[in-house]
């Protein structure tokens, strides 16, 4: 079967239910997308189908045949997509772990919503869990990259 | 680069071949890969002074870090304070990931220890490789060492401005013999560059581009995925296998036994049956066609539920005495007024993030493996032991951690990867799902703790009994164990800070039914719960402002030292010389976070708004940190409405990440505080994912800060200490504000939690 992953066209020979979190990640050795439940509780595995954000390790590879999917690996082209940017600005990661995943369905958030408040934040973001605790940091990041003051004091740079 | 690439270059000897350690450059015992995108460097035959800095002749140093990184930041910090100590350029040092090896000292990277045991360590190497490149510019130039110093990564002789960069000097320095640890000079705090500077994580661009690399991301050309499914009952073994429907999917290419081996568990992986596939999926989907019937084991019966209405009846007789102070029994009976609670905190998981993962490689000269492990050294004894080799066969590759906690201290997965891999005869990455990470981990005790207190007439504590129950972890790794042990009642229910006549510490029996292992901050957790909960309801009682009665119940300014008798206390593995139980220091972290509070409102139980203010502070892994949290309880439900936190911890190396950790232990203490709770069932784990073992999410996260005390004392404890002090300052809130005392966690129990 062939697939589009951040651009570029690729042929499996694979079963053709198996989640593309493992596609990616056993197949095309792209480890950007994150293994973290494989029940759609924690969004670590999070990518963009035709711009919208989907859980890896629930979509069937046949559901996106014909569809752009585009990985962390794809957010752009050198890592400087303004959330990326954000996020080392406002120093986000801690294990790093969630982050490909948030990144993907904040990215999904602002391409829909420039400006988000913080109710919506809070709610593309809620599919997202961080064990290390960043949730400050990524809401200032989001806030960071739509371009909004963040004058608070939750979590950011000394 | 493809991920099989970087995992080649950095096989010991295939590295030591590749840079043949002739690159001309000052080599202090460590070899290091060019490129810089290494994981792993190998360790030369330099002593053990030596092992952590080289410097390129291209003018970049590599600093190893040979801890492992799970979020602390501990691969910035460590180099940071190396860089510092050898006025290097930050933006020419290169992190590189120390391979498992003795030489480096102990990489047991938990108990909050890093940054304290390594602090002076570090900077030694720093000076040292300094020393020696002031010398061989000193050499260079025929002038005196003394009137040559090293200045962002150069050498600088002062009289005649002359200068060299540090790559110039790199092959001459590497000839300099290693200087004497004691004539090094160290810089004075106020020279520092980076020291104590919130210099950013050396691993962030990687992580929001998806190129670091973590456990789970291992890969190799013709690697095996493995798949376990484990024994549901500690100690139950295989007692029938029908894997015929398992073998007939496409992609299974092996299925394998896994034999758990006698009791107690320690680190000995489970029994399980492991299908071997060509990828994850394969192997997920085939292993649920597994039809295993599994042996009768002695902890079948084990019920959660009963074990703690057990434990809550235990902790009510009179237990073990362990320390004791005055004469508590008299002075009960002549209090005017006591007061008792009883404590419980269930079983937790760590839940790390990323499920423990470990790939391994056997030839006949050892073993090499590559993992997300908190404990390098201690997974070369493990898989030495189950292969038949000696530890230095084993080569560990130290990934990065996606979360660690305690649980990847534990090297079960890697055991497992290494014994299959042996039967496969080529490389094997076994890959843990959440459920097998819920319902296998070395989990958090259960506990029930019971406190007694009597008070004279003035409101005044003049006796404290407590009395702990729960399986200690030494249970678990030795057989017989069966009351709490010294050290866990050492983190925070021994050492009180409280100035009591009569203070009795007891326990009650408890025996472990599951594999029991330390989860951050360890029995701090609920020995923080009771103790800060106790207190509280102590100043209800007596009617007093909760910090002013805790600034009366810490007492005076002095060092408390809790060793008492036969009771030796451990401090951490500290000396109470340089890391004192200083109530100065508790004192002040209380009065700071005592002033974010509206603490008027105890009392009142926020009759018109639901509102209230409770407070907890407590001192663990050495470092002092106060919460400060605001609720709101209405109609059956709560929801925390914000969240300070003042924390002690000496010198903040990163003060950066410092913050991080204490945000981050908050929304760990959250977590637990509001819904953590395993369960088990006839000996299995009830919980298999995070619908039913839950963690915050954003939209529960409320507003938080963090406020450093300025402080020049040792660098002590970061990870662990911020998570004690949350669960009792979420309980006393809920108090203030409802009047409703929890006394059970996790809130979610009796509260709807939002
Ligand atoms: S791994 Fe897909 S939602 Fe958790
Ligand atoms: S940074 Fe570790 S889980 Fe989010």
């Amino acid at each position: 079967m062939q697939l589009s992953i951040n651009g570029v066209s690729h042929e499996f020979d694979i079963d053709e239910d198996m989640p593309l979190l493992w596609v990616l990640r056993d197949e095309l050795k792209l480890t950007g997308t994150k293994f973290g439940c494989g029940g759609g509780f924690c969004g670590a595995c999070t990518i963009h189908l035709d711009g919208q954000p989907m859980r890896g390790c629930l979509t069937p590879a046949r559901f996106a045949v014909g569809k752009q999917i585009t990985t962390i690996e794809g957010l752009s082209e050198n890592g400087d997509h303004p959330l990326q940017k954000a996020w080392v600005e406002h120093n986000v990661p801690q294990c790093g772990y969630c982050q490909s995943g948030q990144l993907m369905s904040a990215a999904a958030l602002l391409a829909t919503n420039a400006s988000p408040s913080d109710a919506e934040i809070d709610r593309a973001m809620t599919g997202n869990l961080c064990r290390c605790g960043t949730y400050p940091r990524i809401k200032a990041a989001i806030k960071t990259a739509a371009g909004k003051n963040v004058a608070d004091n939750r979590g950011g740079k000394d | 680069m493809s991920n099989n690439q970087t995992i080649e270059n950095v096989g010991r000897r295939r590295f030591l071949q590749l840079t043949g350690l002739s690159a001309g450059g000052l080599i202090l015992g460590t070899a290091l890969p060019g490129g810089g995108s290494a994981w792993a460097s190998t360790a030369g035959k330099a002593g053990p002074l030596n092992l952590f800095v080289t410097v390129h002749s291209d003018d970049t140093v590599s600093i190893v870090c040979h801890r492992s990184e799970m979020g602390q930041g501990i691969r910035t910090a460590l180099p940071q304070i190396v860089a510092d100590e050898l006025e290097a350029d930050w933006h020419r040092v290169n992190v590189v990931q120390g391979l498992g090896d003795e030489r480096y000292g102990s990489q047991n990277t938990d108990g909050s220890r890093s940054i304290r045991r390594f602090y002076d360590t570090m900077r030694t190497m720093g000076a040292s490789a300094r020393t020696m490149l002031e010398q061989a510019a000193a050499q260079q130039w025929k002038v005196p060492a003394d009137e040559c110093s090293a200045k962002n990564h150069a050498v600088v002789h002062t009289p005649s401005g002359r200068r060299l960069r540090f790559g110039e000097l790199a092959a001459a320095a590497a000839a300099m013999p290693v200087p004497d640890a004691q004539s090094l000079r160290l810089k004075d705090s106020r020279q520092f560059n980076y020291i104590g500077k919130p210099v950013a994580t050396v691993d962030a661009p990687d992580m929001v581009t998806g190129r670091a690399q973590f456990g789970q991301d291992v890969t190799f050309d013709n690697l095996l995925i493995a798949s376990i499914e484990r024994a549901p009952v500690l100690g139950s073994t295989i007692d029938k296998l029908d894997d015929s429907a398992a073998r007939k999917v496409k992609g299974v290419v092996a299925i394998e036994r896994l034999d758990g081996g006698a009791e107690p568990p320690a680190f000995k992986p489970l029994s399980g049956v492991a299908v071997l596939a060509h990828n994850t999926w394969t192997a997920l989907k085939a292993r649920k066609l597994l039809q295993i019937s599994w042996s009768a084991s002695s902890h079948d019966q084990h019920d959660s539920d009963s074990y703690l209405a057990d434990l809550q009846r235990a902790v009510l007789e009179p237990g073990t005495t362990i320390t004791n102070r005055g004469d508590v029994d008299t002075a009960e009976s002549s209090a005017s007024q006591s007061h008792q609670a009883t404590y419980t905190v269930p079983y937790l998981a760590h839940a790390t993030m990323e499920p423990p993962a470990a790939t391994a490689q056997v030839s006949e000269s050892g073993c090499e493996v590559w993992g997300c492990v908190q404990d390098p050294q201690s997974v070369q004894q493990q898989v030495a032991a189950a292969l038949s080799m000696k530890p230095e066969q084993v080569t560990v590759n130290v990934t990065l951690l996606g979360g660690g906690f305690g649980r990847k201290s534990k090297p079960d997965f890697v055991v497992e990867a290494a014994l299959l891999a042996k039967k496969m005869q080529r490389p094997v990455k076994v890959v843990w799902s959440r459920e097998d990470d819920i319902r296998h981990d070395y989990y958090h005790a259960a506990s029930v703790e019971h406190y007694r207190a009597g008070l004279d007439s003035d409101g005044h504590v003049d006796s404290w009994l407590q009395r702990a129950a729960f399986p200690s972890i030494s249970g678990t790794f030795q057989a017989g164990i069966d009351h709490p042990s010294n050290s866990e009642l050492g983190l925070g229910l021994t050492d009180l800070p409280y100035a009591i006549p009569n203070c009795r510490t007891e326990t009650q029996r408890a025996e472990y039914h599951a594999r029991i292992g330390w989860l951050r901050s360890v029995s701090n957790i609920q020995n923080a719960f009771g103790v800060c909960s106790f207190a509280d309801e102590l100043a209800h009682v007596s009617g007093q402002r909760p910090d002013s009665f805790l600034l009366q119940l810490i007492g005076p300014d002095r060092h408390v030292d809790p060793s008492q008798g036969d009771y030796k206390y451990s401090n951490y593995g500290e000396e109470l010389d340089k890391f004192p139980l200083d109530t100065a220091r508790l004192k002040n972290v209380l009065r700071r976070v005592a002033v974010k509070a509206d603490l008027n409102l105890r009392g009142d139980h926020g009759k018109n708004s639901g509102e209230g203010w409770g407070i907890a502070v407590h001192r663990s892994f050495l470092s002092y940190v106060g919460i400060a949290t605001k609720v709101q309880v209405q109609n059956g439900r709560m929801k925390i409405q914000e969240m300070h936190c003042v924390a002690d911890v000496g010198l903040a190396v990163n003060p950066d990440r410092v913050r991080s950790q204490m945000e981050g232990a908050m929304i760990f203490g959250m977590s637990l505080a509001l819904m953590g709770e395993i369960k088990m069932k006839n000996g299995a784990v009830s919980n298999s994912n995070f619908h039913d073992y839950q963690l915050l999410r954003m939209h529960q996260c409320p507003p938080l800060s963090v406020e450093l005390v300025d402080s020049d004392a040792a660098p002590a404890g970061v990870g662990e200490p911020g998570v004690p002090p949350v669960a009792p300052s979420i309980a006393n809130a809920v108090f203030a504000a409802s009047g409703q005392r929890i006394r059970e966690l996790p809130i979610s129990k009796h509260l709807q939690v939002s």
